[in-house]
């Protein structure tokens, strides 16, 4: 079933195009990939996924619960509530906010409890609030968070970081989940441990994921089908072998320079 | 409620609104300048109005110095008070949150007040009277000061001049650069100080001759005659979109015609001539907030 | 080094709380306090709710606004025509007669504080439809207009408001207890705002907007949410100010008081709920306590002589200092606990104790 399908979905800045026309399909279950050079417009095609910008041409479409709908230009905080989810390439953690606060802003959205119903503490709020303590405990749990609920998001290593950065999203409960650059400063072991946890994610939650990577063992490893951009442009798209042996692939990246 | 309106009253309400624009330009200059440069809104702009009025007061009365003199030595002093307060208030937070420098500028602002009220005393002083710009001359049978016919001029040189140098001169190129992009200008060797210093000096300068123009036209002083016209001044500048020079210029004419025709031609709303430039601010603020001849920036996400 | 246990913490509270109770309770029979120093406890309780009321939107919800002297206004004018009566009133309005129907409205004095601080917020509703779209210094600069517009308005609209003569004779029923209550009520109610999920929603929102949109928060409706709750705490401020005060004029609310309040908020900590209260104390008292330079005084053996305005010089060059020197305030973003001033005492005993162990200590 088709989660996420953008059709001709472009942005351009002015004069720039950034990302020309790009059609993509996510299916529920899978995971895939969008890789290319340093500037060929990946996290331009995340934000118009996630409401950050309108694209400036075609459309994109979000199917959930069999019910689908257009998402261009729609706000960022109703797209997540419709059910993506993202991470973003330099972690955003509210950083002076303890570990479990993290991922409970997550969840406020689905807080029915009115602001006064909230500080005067009536019973259903107090319900609300302890069910989200629970469930943000069960998610930290599976993320290997748990013991660190109550310390500052910023003390918490950086592999720790962009976990609690995932674990936040979930939060939200997501159909689909955009990860930008999860293994971006890494070490190996952190990498390695980050794919066996993307692949735990995606069945424990049965999500779509869509990931921006450059590591590409990771890319490799754990996509199903892998989208490739340079320049603002698709240049192919097919499974991780048949990406390995293109030749346009292998020209946008050597073309680029070794240095990425 | 509209008047009975003659060709006349007409014709001096538009000399009138050249005359406050002009003005206007003058002190809004310095706020787009300094919000080029430090994306800053600086409050004390307007207290640094308020000074050079004492300035030129006390060289006039007190040193009983010719008034030309008198003049270019307050805008010179004006521009020493500005290089002051920036090094002062605004460079030691130069690594602080932007928020910090805000507040920074409100405390000046507030200070500066306060030391008006000790060192000059809160009572009404007069500004010194020259007639060469305060005599009144007829054409016809519209009545003008000279000023208003100096002070377009005063400020088309004065304006002409910066863009000069900004455009044509080192130091202004380093500005040009250091506005564009503050972390590479620093990085390709501009020393970040200076520029900033001769920003907040000639930003000071002109708003000296704003109030100057100013203090001519409604001859009072008290140490808070700068908030009411550096509010407007700033909102000139936010009208024509901040960080833009010309764009000051633009606004600051823009406000003062509408200030002055809405009284015009609605006097009942004299009273409220104040809120006009709030209620334009809002408006502008809403349907183009990066002003009229700014552009629209996007956020990196 | 040892903290204090949660229940020592508890009972520090519970016995300063009482101390506070009972000293109250004796200042509001006038054992405890003369009339002079009680109007400074009564104006640092309504500075305290004032600068409360700018830290919920400014230090927990980060988004910079200046328009609390307007909404002041708004709520020390709506309670102030409350609670005049009707002759009263009729007798104000020289310039121009008074509105029959704001002649005659009435309301006891709780139900008016209430009504100023409903007023601000209904204003506040339609303010910030608009300015809550804008950023940092352009919110700024948007609601000191509105609130600018708001005193224009309220200079002009005469029938009303009696113009730019302003109200007198505001019964002064705001006492000390009043006013200590009301700011102890909305200290209660911001600490446990910040505890539930939307007070952490607040919180998301100033440290990272976009992040926070995309953990699905309407960042719109949660800045108009704290706005309009901290419109609210302004009127009940101003109202309570105004009943302090027993005059108001437009003049009196002028933005120079949001800075002020601005100042206060800085000096206690922006996103420090008890920061805001000490700050609130300190600057009240100070600004008293430095009212001796206005009448000269001693220096060594020197008479200085008398300087109006001298003590808000001095005073504006302190808060200076604390804004260049002391940026986080002295609470920063947390909040009072009995482990700051604990921790500091049990070192220094620790030191006096044994000072060699602890050198030793640091090197291991």
């Amino acid at each position: 079933m088709i989660a996420l399908e953008t059709k001709g979905a472009g942005m351009r800045f002015g004069g720039v195009v950034a990302v020309d026309s790009l059609d993509m399909l996510l299916q529920s279950g899978e995971t895939v990939a969008l890789i290319g050079p340093n500037g060929a417009g990946k996290t331009t095609a995340f934000n118009m996924i996630t409401g950050v910008y309108k694209p400036t041409k075609g459309d994109i479409i979000f199917t959930r619960d069999d019910s689908s709908q257009s998402i261009a230009g729609k706000r960022p905080d109703t797209i997540t509530a419709l059910g993506i989810a993202r991470t973003f390439q330099n972690i955003r953690l509210f950083s002076e906010m303890s570990v479990i606060d993290n991922v409970l802003i997550g969840m406020h959205m689905h807080v029915k409890s009115s602001i006064f119903g909230a500080i005067l503490g009536m019973p259903k709020y107090r319900s609300e609030e302890k069910a989200m303590r629970e469930k943000a405990m069960e998610l930290l749990e599976k993320v290997g968070l748990a013991s660190q609920a109550g310390a500052q998001a910023s003390s918490l290593p950086y592999g720790e970081q962009r976990r609690l950065e995932i674990a936040r999203a979930l939060a939200t409960a997501p159909s689909a989940l955009l990860l930008d650059e999860p293994a971006a400063g890494m070490n190996p072991k952190e990498t390695l441990d980050l794919t066996d946890f993307i692949k735990m994610i995606a069945i424990e939650f049965s999500l779509a994921v869509l990931l921006i990577e450059h590591h590409m063992q990771i890319v490799m490893d754990i996509s199903d089908r892998i989208y490739v951009l340079d320049f603002g442009k698709m240049i192919a798209s097919g499974t991780p072998k048949e990406i390995q042996s293109d030749e346009r692939v292998i020209k946008a990246y050597l073309g680029e320079g070794a240095d990425d | 409620m509209i008047q009975n309106l003659t060709t006349e009253m007409f014709i001096q309400s538009v000399a009138n609104a050249i005359s406050v624009g002009s003005l206007y330009a003058m002190v809004a200059i310095g706020y787009t300048m300094v919000y080029g440069i430090l994306r800053l809104i600086n409050f004390a702009h307007s207290d640094i109005f308020m000074m050079s009025m004492y300035f030129v007061f006390y060289l006039i009365t007190i040193f009983a110095l010719p008034w030309p003199i008198a003049f270019i030595a307050a805008v010179l002093a004006t521009g020493v008070l500005g290089i002051v307060v920036e090094a002062a208030a605004y460079r030691p937070l130069r690594e602080a949150p932007r928020i910090s420098v805000l507040i920074s500028s409100i405390g000046v602002s507030y200070l500066m007040e306060n030391f008006g009220v000790v060192v000059f005393s809160g009572i009404q002083k007069q500004f010194p009277p020259v007639p060469a710009f305060q005599s009144v001359v007829v054409i016809g049978s519209i009545y003008f000061q000279k000023l208003s016919l100096y002070m377009p001029v005063v400020t088309a040189i004065s304006v002409v001049g910066l863009l000069y140098l900004i455009d044509k001169t080192k130091i202004g190129m380093a500005m040009r650069a250091t506005s564009k992009d503050y972390e590479t200008a620093k990085l390709m060797g501009i020393n970040i100080n200076t520029v900033i210093s001769t920003t907040f000096a000639i930003g000071s300068m002109l708003a000296c001759v704003g109030a100057i123009m100013w203090g001519l036209k409604y001859p009072k002083i008290e140490p808070y005659v700068g908030i009411m016209p550096g509010l407007k001044c700033f909102i000139a500048a936010v009208i024509g979109g901040i960080g833009n020079i010309k764009g000051a210029v633009v606004g600051a004419y823009l406000l003062g015609f509408m200030e002055i025709m809405i009284v015009l031609f609605i006097p009942a709303l004299s009273s409220y001539k104040d809120a006009f430039a709030f209620i334009m601010l809002i408006a502008i603020l809403l349907l183009r907030p990066a002003g009229i001849l700014g552009e629209k920036k996007a956020d990196k996400v | 080094m040892k903290d204090l246990s949660k229940n020592a913490s508890r009972i520090l509270t519970a016995v300063a709380l009482a101390g506070f109770a009972v000293f109250l309770w004796l200042a509001y029979k006038g054992i405890a306090l003369g009339p002079y120093e009680a109007r400074i406890v009564r104006l640092s309780g309504i500075y305290a709710i004032a600068a409360l009321s700018m830290n919920l939107i400014n230090g927990f919800t980060g988004q910079f606004s200046l328009g609390q002297a307007g909404f002041m206004a708004l709520g020390a004018y709506t309670t102030s025509l409350l609670v005049i009566p009707p002759e009263a009133k009729e007798s104000l309005y020289w310039v121009e007669p008074i509105n029959p129907f704001v002649r005659n409205l009435q309301a006891p004095f709780l139900v008016a504080l209430i009504a100023g601080g409903l007023m601000a917020s209904f204003f506040a509703f339609f303010i910030g439809f608009p300015v809550l779209r804008l950023k940092g210094d352009y919110l700024a600069i948007a609601t000191l207009g509105f609130s600018e517009i708001i005193r224009i308005f309220i200079t002009n609209l005469i029938p009303i408001t009696n113009g730019p003569v302003g109200l007198k004779n505001i019964p002064s029923t705001a006492n000390i207890l009043w006013t200590s209550l009301s700011c102890a009520a909305i200290v209660v109610l911001l600490l446990r705002l910040m505890k539930t999920s939307y007070g952490r929603t607040f919180k998301a929102i100033r440290d990272d907007e976009v992040a926070a949109e995309a953990m699905g928060i309407s960042l719109f409706k949660h800045k108009l949410m704290s706005f309009l709750l901290s419109a609210f705490i302004a009127g009940i401020s101003g109202g309570l100010l105004a009943s302090v005060v027993g005059a108001i004029t437009p003049a009196y609310f002028r933005f120079t008081l949001a800075y002020e309040i601005l100042l206060i908020v800085v000096l206690g900590g922006q996103g420090s709920i008890t920061g805001s209260v000490v700050g609130a104390i300190i600057l009240s008292v100070s600004k008293e306590w430095l009212r001796f330079l206005d009448s000269g005084f001693n220096l060594l053996f020197f008479r200085v002589p008398e300087i109006a305005g001298l003590r808000m010089l001095v005073f504006s060059l302190l808060l200076m200092a604390i804004i260049l020197f002391y940026r986080r305030g002295l609470f920063g973003s947390r909040e009072f606990s009995w482990n700051s001033i604990y921790r500091p005492i049990a070192f220094l005993i620790n030191k006096i104790r044994k000072p060699k162990k602890e050198a030793g200590d640091d090197s291991a």
